[in-house]
């Protein structure tokens, strides 16, 4: 009847008890509160800011520091459209005039919308799935620092004239050495790739939260759709970022050490770099709409006193734009010169993807139809978002006809419709949605008065801006320049495009006052402000650090927000308080939610911060091109790891925990399957796409290509085949090994990786020299992929032999064993399969 | 369709100019400027359409269908009017497509300028920078090449643009209506230089074209 997923098996009849999970009894809401703040509370202080690894904590840091750095984005556009707003415009030279556009886009994309959705899904999911933090707490923190130290090191090159200057999408050969010389285009490489880390750390956590701690009873069918909404994301940004990291550190290794993935005269090909550039990019748009998406979803409804209409559609339609939309990132490359067949077909697949966007949009306005919708502060920029995005929907359905693309490409109309999708499908839900949560956010009423007008103003400054732009770039004015003597015509379109430019930018400012003054001088504010039915609003104002006094379960669910507060404040939900003095929540199961087992959350650490640093100190090394140095960087990089995880050792307080009357579940150290080991399967998702990548690089080079003959391999014979025997032995004794979890075979797992190891690198003299030919230097690559994976294994085997000699290992507790047998298993194959690839290259040319 | 032409003419006298892709003077930018314009009128169409219902919406609650929503206009409404769209993109797409006879130049780029080759007659190529002389009238095809970075070829009033890709060669086919002088310039982003980097396309009477080449100095810097 009810639909069990295979990996509740164990717990199948205990889905019966999921619903009937009894109440715990009554307690006084203070106390328990009281326990709670003691147990989740940030250290005091400064140095409890450094230390914070709470959700709400850095959620509302993520949201306020991509704030920040949309605030200089701004700017940044105000000086280009400054420059302008003459045909001459004597404001800035050139060569400044392009770093502002580039570092412009790069900070909007990268530094703002990115970090602002992993914002809002951090700070807002464990909330509304009913628990208590998102499932890695440390890796929210060492996601902040990776942003912002990421981030510092752009805005200083800014501030030095050292910024990127190339385009935010970095095409090469500009971006080469030759044609880039200095440490601009890498700035943008190092620091971009660096901001990543807290990409991927999201989308992993996102990932699993969902996955696993939703509250017991919440299938997967019933959960608010935001969540579907982030879990969509976090699966493009699984898939979507590592094209663009491989692509990001193949073109660093160009640009260092002269190996010529992307050189035509050397085998490689410029157009490389475009195809990984766009398999993340195209996808980065939908990355962005889809959680902005999200909270008009939740919004919605609310606001018109209703229940969403066509939930199932709108899930069929996420699930249809996260798959469309890896197929469509050749229309970013129609002017490339690509067989006419295969235009049609991306030119196909970028039309369809129009129609789950045009579901969800009907959906919300039938919603809109059956409710009755009330003009609060977040319907007005609702509806700012449906006048502007479907504009901008619509001219991105012109931009995908080829023949109109061909003449439209690059110039200000393009400029024009992504202001349209971005402005439209994501400031002005994010808008919304800050003015919706800012009383959970703060616990404040907002002043009347000043974010309608706020909103008029930004209403009327951008569609002055960008409207008028559609026609600049019909009239041929392509982006990017920054002075045009000789096309009058295009002058009193600029200078408009300016002038609302700054109508505009006073507009954000009024919305910053508003939120500003809201925090500061707001009145208090009741709980539940909008009569919402989920969860996220069933808890205190402001939301405290631990969110819920006891934890919801199916009876809480559905229900409104304000019929369950006072029950969840009085312990009456599951795992009440904190009675043990840690921080503790609930795993479930992943379809129907069914109560698995109670993960123990580190506290506050400096650890992440210190980790952060490390990686800050291997990058800023690399931009010094002190490269020997950078190798040595990663040493204190290996060592915080190694720490990092044995801060995850059990140490106390083993028993089962009784969550409920007579309900009592084992603690995550003795569980089958470990939030960290989802972590780890979601983490080896994203490296696969990586190195999928390596190897669409390679067919790429050896099919598409034009290029000079790839020279002979000058060796192949008997030491190499003999090596990679080794290497290939080796990691199966080392596979076998990690089979059954004891200290000896831990021992043996590190010495076959060892071994491995090092029969790999009795290979590295006979490879061809990487920097003759694109072939050579990708394979030397995928050669380094290996080791890296290799030497990793051998970490994690040397880490449970550790564990063993502790005596952490025991019968009923696997250590890292798990963790170490997945790693190995994937180590294993893809050093098989870069070895038959290899091979199967050597026999077809 | 007659009556419409004076309106279709106050506005198009706002579209001029020397890069404008809506005052066409070839085949090739003009059918594209009449996918633009059809696309721009089924366009506000649509975007009246959503207004209008999310206007309609405020109000008291109305009972309504959820499928009619997400399947009749989310579904098949969409579904149709992009077929339409992608089915007229596709019909001018192929009506453009290089085929037939054409007069092969060819436009070298680099960081940052243009040279163009013209054949002679006589088996020789006579080489100019930042002009391309063609007869008007006539197909033309465009091999585009570059020394250095990524730039792209484009003629806006005659035919859409194609990169010119370092290690590529690159075909674009464009023909000129009428004799005259057509500004191009490049639209690809290429460093500081970039704003500068343009040319022009003089098509010739066909019968003095060859005289115009002939014109052109012979002892043109080799690739």
């Amino acid at each position: 009847m009810t639909d069990v997923s295979p990996a509740a098996g164990p717990q199948a009849d205990t889905a019966a008890t999921t619903i009937t999970l009894a109440a715990n009894p009554r307690q006084r809401a203070l106390r328990l509160h009281r326990e709670l703040s003691q147990v989740w509370a940030n250290d005091r202080g400064l140095w409890g800011q450094v230390t914070a690894v709470s959700h709400t904590t850095l959620g509302l840091r993520f949201m306020a520091t991509a704030f920040v750095f949309f605030a200089i984005g701004g700017i940044l556009s105000m000086l280009i459209r400054a420059q302008l707003a003459t045909p001459d415009g004597a404001f800035l030279d050139t060569e400044l005039y392009n770093q502002i556009f580039t570092m412009h886009g790069t900070i909007m994309m990268f530094l703002f919308a990115i970090p602002m959705l992993e914002g809002i899904a951090i700070w807002l999911l464990p909330k509304m799935l009913g628990t208590r933090d998102m499932a890695f707490p440390r890796l929210t923190a060492l996601g902040y620092w990776c942003y912002l130290f990421g981030g510092l090191i752009m805005l200083t090159a800014l501030l030095f004239g050292v910024a990127p200057r190339d385009g935010w999408f970095m095409y090469t050969p500009l971006s080469n050495a030759v044609f880039s010389p200095g440490i601009n285009a890498d700035v943008w490489l190092l620091g971009v790739t660096f901001v990543e880390i807290s990409a991927i750390a999201a989308a992993i956590e996102i990932t699993v939260t969902i996955l696993r701690q939703r509250a017991p009873g919440m299938r997967l069918m019933e959960m608010p759709l935001f969540a579907w909404y982030m879990l969509g994301t976090s699966a493009m940004m699984l898939v979507g970022f590592p094209p663009l990291i491989a692509g990001s550190v193949l073109l660093e290794m160009e640009r260092a050490f002269d190996w010529p993935f992307f050189d035509p005269t050397r085998g490689g090909d410029p157009l490389l770099w475009q195809h990984l550039f766009w398999l993340f990019g195209h996808p980065e748009v939908y990355i962005i709409f889809l959680p902005a998406a999200g909270v008009m979803s939740m919004m919605i409804p609310v606001l018109c006193r209703t229940t969403i209409l066509g939930y199932g559609a709108i899930v069929a339609a996420i699930l249809a734009l996260v798959f469309l939309s890896f197929g469509l990132w050749v229309h970013h490359m129609f002017t490339v010169g690509i067989p006419h067949m295969a235009l049609a077909f991306f030119s196909a697949a970028s039309v369809l993807v129009a129609v789950p966007t045009a579901v969800q949009i009907f959906a919300w306005i039938g919603t809109m139809w059956k409710g009755n919708p009330q003009l609060h502060l977040p319907m007005y920029h609702i509806l700012g978002f449906f006048l502007t995005f479907v504009m901008g929907g619509l001219t991105g359905v012109m931009l995908a006809i080829v023949p109109f693309n061909w003449q439209a490409h690059d110039t200000a109309f393009v400029t024009a419709h992504l202001h349209y999708v971005l402005i439209g499908g994501f400031v002005f839900p994010m808008m919304a949605a800050a003015t919706y949560w800012m009383p959970l956010m703060t616990g404040k009423r907002r002043i009347k008065g000043l974010g309608e007008a706020a909103f008029w103003v930004i209403l009327i400054g951008f569609h002055g801006t960008f409207f008028i732009m559609h026609l600049t770039g019909l009239l041929g004015m392509p982006r990017r320049i920054d002075v045009y003597p000789d096309n009058p015509e295009w002058i009193w379109l600029n200078l408009t495009s300016s002038i609302f430019g700054f109508v505009l930018t006073i507009g954000f400012a009024m919305y910053a006052m508003d939120l500003i003054l809201q925090a500061t001088l707001g009145k208090r504010q009741s709980r539940d402000p909008w009569q919402a039915p989920t969860l996220d609003w069933a808890m205190p104002l402001p939301a405290p650090n631990y969110n819920f006094a006891s934890l919801p379960t199916a009876r809480h669910l559905r229900r409104d927000a304000r019929e369950v507060i006072l029950p969840l404040a009085r312990g009456e939900g599951v795992l009440a308080g904190a009675p043990r003095g840690q921080r503790e929540f609930l795993v479930t199961s992943v379809g129907d939610a069914t109560p698995d087992h109670v993960a123990i959350l580190p506290g506050n650490t400096a650890l992440p911060l210190a980790l952060s640093s490390a990686i800050g100190a291997f990058v800023l090394l690399m931009l010094a091109s002190l490269y020997a140095l950078a190798g040595l960087a990663l040493l204190p990089v290996a060592a915080l790891i190694w720490v990092w995880a044995r801060g995850m050792a059990p140490q106390d307080s083993l028993h089962p925990v009784e969550v409920a009357p007579n309900f009592r579940l084992p603690v995550h150290h003795h569980a089958m399957t470990s939030l960290g080991q989802s972590g780890l399967f979601a983490l080896l998702i994203a490296n696969g796409t990586l190195y999928a990548s390596l190897l669409f690089g390679l067919a790429f080079l050896s099919v598409v290509t034009p290029g000079p003959e790839v020279p002979a391999a000058t060796v192949g014979g008997v030491p190499v085949v003999s090596a990679l025997g080794v290497l290939a032995a080796s990691l199966v004794a080392a596979q076998f090994a990690t089979a059954d979890q004891s200290a000896t075979n831990a021992l043996v797992a590190l010495v076959g990786n060892l071994v491995a190891l090092a029969a790999l690198l009795s290979v590295l003299p006979f490879l061809d020299d990487p920097t003759a030919h694109a072939r050579d230097a990708l394979r030397a690559a995928l050669a380094g992929y290996v080791g890296l994976h290799v030497l990793v294994a051998a970490g994690m085997a040397a880490f449970v032999f550790d564990q063993h000699r502790r005596s952490e290992v025991t019968a009923t507790q696997q250590g890292a064993w798990p963790a170490c047998r997945l790693w190995q298993r994937y180590t294993g194959a893809v050093t098989l399969i870069t070895l038959v690839v290899a091979i199967a290259q050597e026999v077809l040319t | 369709m007659r009556c419409a032409l004076p309106f279709f003419a106050i506005v198009l006298t706002g579209c001029t100019g020397p890069l404008s892709t809506l005052a066409p003077a070839g085949p090739v930018a003009e059918k594209i400027a009449w996918l633009w314009w059809g696309m721009l009128a089924g366009s506000v169409l649509l975007t009246v359409l959503v207004l209008v219902l999310v206007v309609m919406a405020f109000g008291p609650p109305r009972v309504v269908n959820p499928r009619v929503w997400t399947h009749r206009l989310g579904l098949w409404f969409s579904l149709m009017v992009l077929s339409v769209t992608l089915g007229a993109g596709l019909w001018v797409g192929e009506r453009i497509l290089p085929r037939g006879d054409a007069v092969e130049v060819t436009a070298h780029s680099w960081q940052w300028g243009w040279r163009f080759g013209h054949p002679d007659g006589e088996g020789g190529w006579r080489q100019v920078e930042g002009e391309l002389h063609i007869p008007a009238g006539q197909t033309i095809e465009v091999r585009v090449t570059s020394a250095d970075v990524i730039h792209a070829f484009w003629v806006p009033r005659l035919a859409g643009k194609i990169d010119a890709i370092p290690g590529r060669e690159n075909r674009l086919r464009l023909r000129a209506d009428a004799p005259g002088i057509y500004a191009g310039r490049s639209a690809e982003f290429s460093g500081t230089g970039y704003a500068g980097m343009t040319f022009t396309v003089i098509a010739h009477d066909p019968a003095d074209w060859p005289a115009a080449i002939a014109a052109l100095s012979k002892d043109a810097p080799d690739d």
